[in-house]
């Protein structure tokens, strides 16, 4: 069944077919809608979860701790100061090892207010231990919500998948809408592995001293690791089953590309159309999106860009004092190649508080990365009138 | 007498086990071990940051033969929404879901998702037992440290100077279906509430007053006579609220002189006898509020 849905309501849709059990949420923008029509859903009886109306976002992820250690499976979604008021809970989730599905819609954090696209929210949050899958357009959304509760609580880590404000948010295309009962197929009810279970009595998160903290951490970074290659066996299922698929990192044109972009989230989109036009030209540039974030794909990553004379990174997002986060990552993934089969590596920081990022803007990245010589900085930034 | 009226109350197996982390004298786990054999073994225990994050015991131990789960400091309402919403999803509506949580986690950072969760009328009965400071830091004034106290925030020559917040009320406004205070030096009545709190759905709140040796100075074989005192001086009243407005008292609250209360406990030891009468004016003040609750809420 295909419906034009916006982005929102495509993260509704997927956690419906996956069948969630309870969804704690607190309304803000961007986000509000997913869980307008979740709240509708359970309503009339579509959906039989229970929705707990919390009083703030650190509620909701308290409420889905408390409801994925019960073995539920639990969901919500957020936005920026509602990510960052939740920081605190995302390490217990995490480190929890409950297998709750989150949506973000990328924003941009205050001051000053600012509700339209940025990463710097989600990205933010890179240290927490989530997993981090991010979407480029309605339908991935809504796959990535499916694939992200089998992949979650294949690792028992929790997952955010992220979208972007308005652009994918508010925005109405066309949505394939799989069957529930082959949904339901692909991801059976939880049956959590541990759980709090009044017959087999155990306690969870206790005092932990130092002989066995860093077992507990160890134990959470391989399942971390894990995860990249049960996202492939996903992947792969899914593309079976539903005819589309989407990899941790996909490569578009880069065998023979002296110049790749990296992108993720949206920008993705314009960039791919940029390179169509280019190559109709006749240059060789190709393009590697990002989907996955955590676990950072280093070693694929390495395999794609070793040779690649030139990489420039598109960062939706800045680290204060440093530069675009993902180009920092991909620098630091590209280290380990040998010198002269290691890329020059652009970053351009862009597209800041929901400015966009038209094809010209990607031009001009094109264009500046084939003109430079040494990157002048680590963070170029494009666009910005002073 | 009281004994034998307990054994006879009570089962006699154990959901809290020897071997846990308590100080001497702790009024908390006492409280505990009297809670769960009110409610028995069908019960899941939400635990935020508090002392008992350290009795429950270090992993891979726990005192407790029921399901626990250690949480942050401001999320025992939160937490056990979602495991009874979770539980019933599935089917069960049986098991009781508590949060037991200390007066920091409940008066001060825990106060948000406890409003919420009672707002909510969630299925939960939410323990606070009441050390009246943040004991397992090292005694800071908590907004529950009552006026005149000594902690290592509100030093002797600045004791804390603010009237310890009107929890019961707070949680009373919130029209939840049940709220009672208790003392471990009345077990008859603490869990006689337990019990009447169990056979009610919806949020219920239970606060008990705790002693604390470490924090309240005294000495470890004090703590019932002193829990006993500060109700009989009616410092703290033993009351319940039915639907945030019908009021009742539930012992005999003589009103003897809160002085020797006070006298018994080092952090109280930097007042002069007029500072004990102003506090003794203050519970004067204080407990024609309570008479009043209950005299309009039966009137």
């Amino acid at each position: 069944m295909k419906k034009v849905i916006i982005g929102n309501h495509a993260v509704s849709w997927g956690a419906k077919l996956a069948r969630v059990e309870v969804v704690s949420a607190y309304p803000i923008t961007p986000q509000t809608q997913v869980v307008e029509e979740l709240s509708s859903m359970c309503a009339d009886g579509d959906l039989d979860a229970r929705f707990i109306k919390v009083e703030s976002e650190h509620s909701a992820m308290a409420a889905c701790i408390g409801a994925s250690a019960a073995g539920t499976r639990a969901f919500t979604a957020t936005s920026s100061q509602g990510l960052a008021l939740m920081h605190e809970l995302l390490h217990w989730a995490a480190g929890g090892r409950h297998p709750i599905v989150m949506a973000n819609i990328n924003r941009a954090m205050g001051p000053g207010w600012n509700i339209w696209a940025d990463q710097n929210d989600s990205l933010s949050q890179r240290d927490t231990g989530w997993i981090q899958l991010y979407c480029e357009n309605n339908q991935e959304v809504l796959d990535t919500t499916i694939q992200a509760f089998k992949l979650a609580e294949s690792v028992d880590l929790p997952v955010m998948l992220v979208l972007d404000a308005f652009y994918l948010s508010h925005t109405s295309e066309p949505v394939d809408i799989p069957e529930q009962e082959l949904v339901d197929s692909f991801l059976p009810r939880r049956e959590a592995r541990y759980r709090l279970d009044v017959n087999d009595p155990h306690a969870f998160g206790a005092l932990v001293r130092p002989e066995n903290y860093m077992e507990m951490r160890w134990k959470q970074q391989e399942a971390m690791q894990r995860a990249l290659e049960v996202h492939d066996e996903i992947a792969e299922q899914f593309h079976e089953w539903f005819g589309r698929w989407y990899g941790a990192l996909e490569a578009y044109h880069v065998r023979d590309a002296d110049l790749v972009l990296v992108t993720s989230g949206t920008i993705t989109s314009t960039a791919r159309h940029v390179i169509n036009q280019r190559r109709d030209r006749g240059e060789k540039i190709g393009l590697v999106k990002a989907k996955m974030f955590r676990p950072f794909p280093s070693e694929r990553l390495r395999e794609m860009l070793a040779g690649i004379p030139r990489v420039a990174v598109l960062d939706r997002n800045v680290s204060p004092g440093h530069g675009g986060i993902f180009a920092e990552e991909i620098r630091s993934a590209l280290y380990d190649l040998e010198e002269f089969r290691r890329p020059k590596l652009y970053g351009y920081v862009l597209g800041l508080g929901g400015r966009d990022v038209t094809p010209s803007v990607i031009d001009e990245v094109v264009e500046r990365s084939r003109a430079a010589g040494t990157p002048e900085r680590e963070d170029i930034w494009v666009g910005v009138k002073l | 007498m009281t004994q034998t009226l307990l054994g006879k109350q009570l089962p006699s197996e154990e959901l809290m086990m020897s071997g846990h982390l308590a100080c001497p004298g702790c009024a908390a786990p006492l409280a505990m071990r009297l809670v769960l054999k009110a409610l028995g073994e069908n019960t899941v225990v939400v635990l935020p940051a508090c002392c008992w994050s350290i009795i429950a015991g270090p992993f891979p131990q726990s005192s407790l033969k029921v399901p626990l789960y250690h949480t942050a400091f401001e999320t025992g309402g939160a937490v056990a929404s979602g495991i009874k919403a979770a539980l019933e999803v599935r089917g069960d509506n049986e098991t009781q879901v508590i949060a037991w949580a200390g007066d920091g986690g409940t008066f001060d950072i825990g106060l948000q998702a406890l409003s919420g969760a009672a707002e909510r009328n969630e299925d939960i009965i939410y323990f606070c037992y009441d050390n009246e400071a943040y004991m397992n830091t090292g005694i800071q004034r908590s907004s529950s440290t009552p006026e005149g106290a000594w902690t290592t925030t509100t030093p002797e020559r600045h004791p804390e100077s603010h009237q310890k917040k009107d929890m019961l009320g707070i949680l009373a406004a919130h029209r939840i279906p049940y709220a009672a205070t208790a003392s471990v030096a009345y077990p008859q009545d603490l869990i006689a509430k337990v019990r009447r709190a169990k056979g009610i759905r919806g949020t219920r709140f239970i606060h008990i007053l705790s002693p604390c040796p470490a924090g309240w100075k005294h000495a470890d074989d004090q703590t019932i006579a002193l829990a006993r005192m500060a109700v009989r001086s009616r410092l703290f009243p033993l009351v319940e609220v039915e639907d945030g407005v019908r009021w009742r008292f539930t012992v005999d609250h003589p009103g003897e002189p809160v002085a020797p209360y006070v006298e018994a406990q080092g952090r109280f030891r930097h007042l002069g006898p007029d500072d004990v009468a102003r506090l003794q004016e203050r519970v004067d003040q204080t407990w024609q509020m309570w008479e009043r609750r209950v005299s309009q809420g039966t009137g």
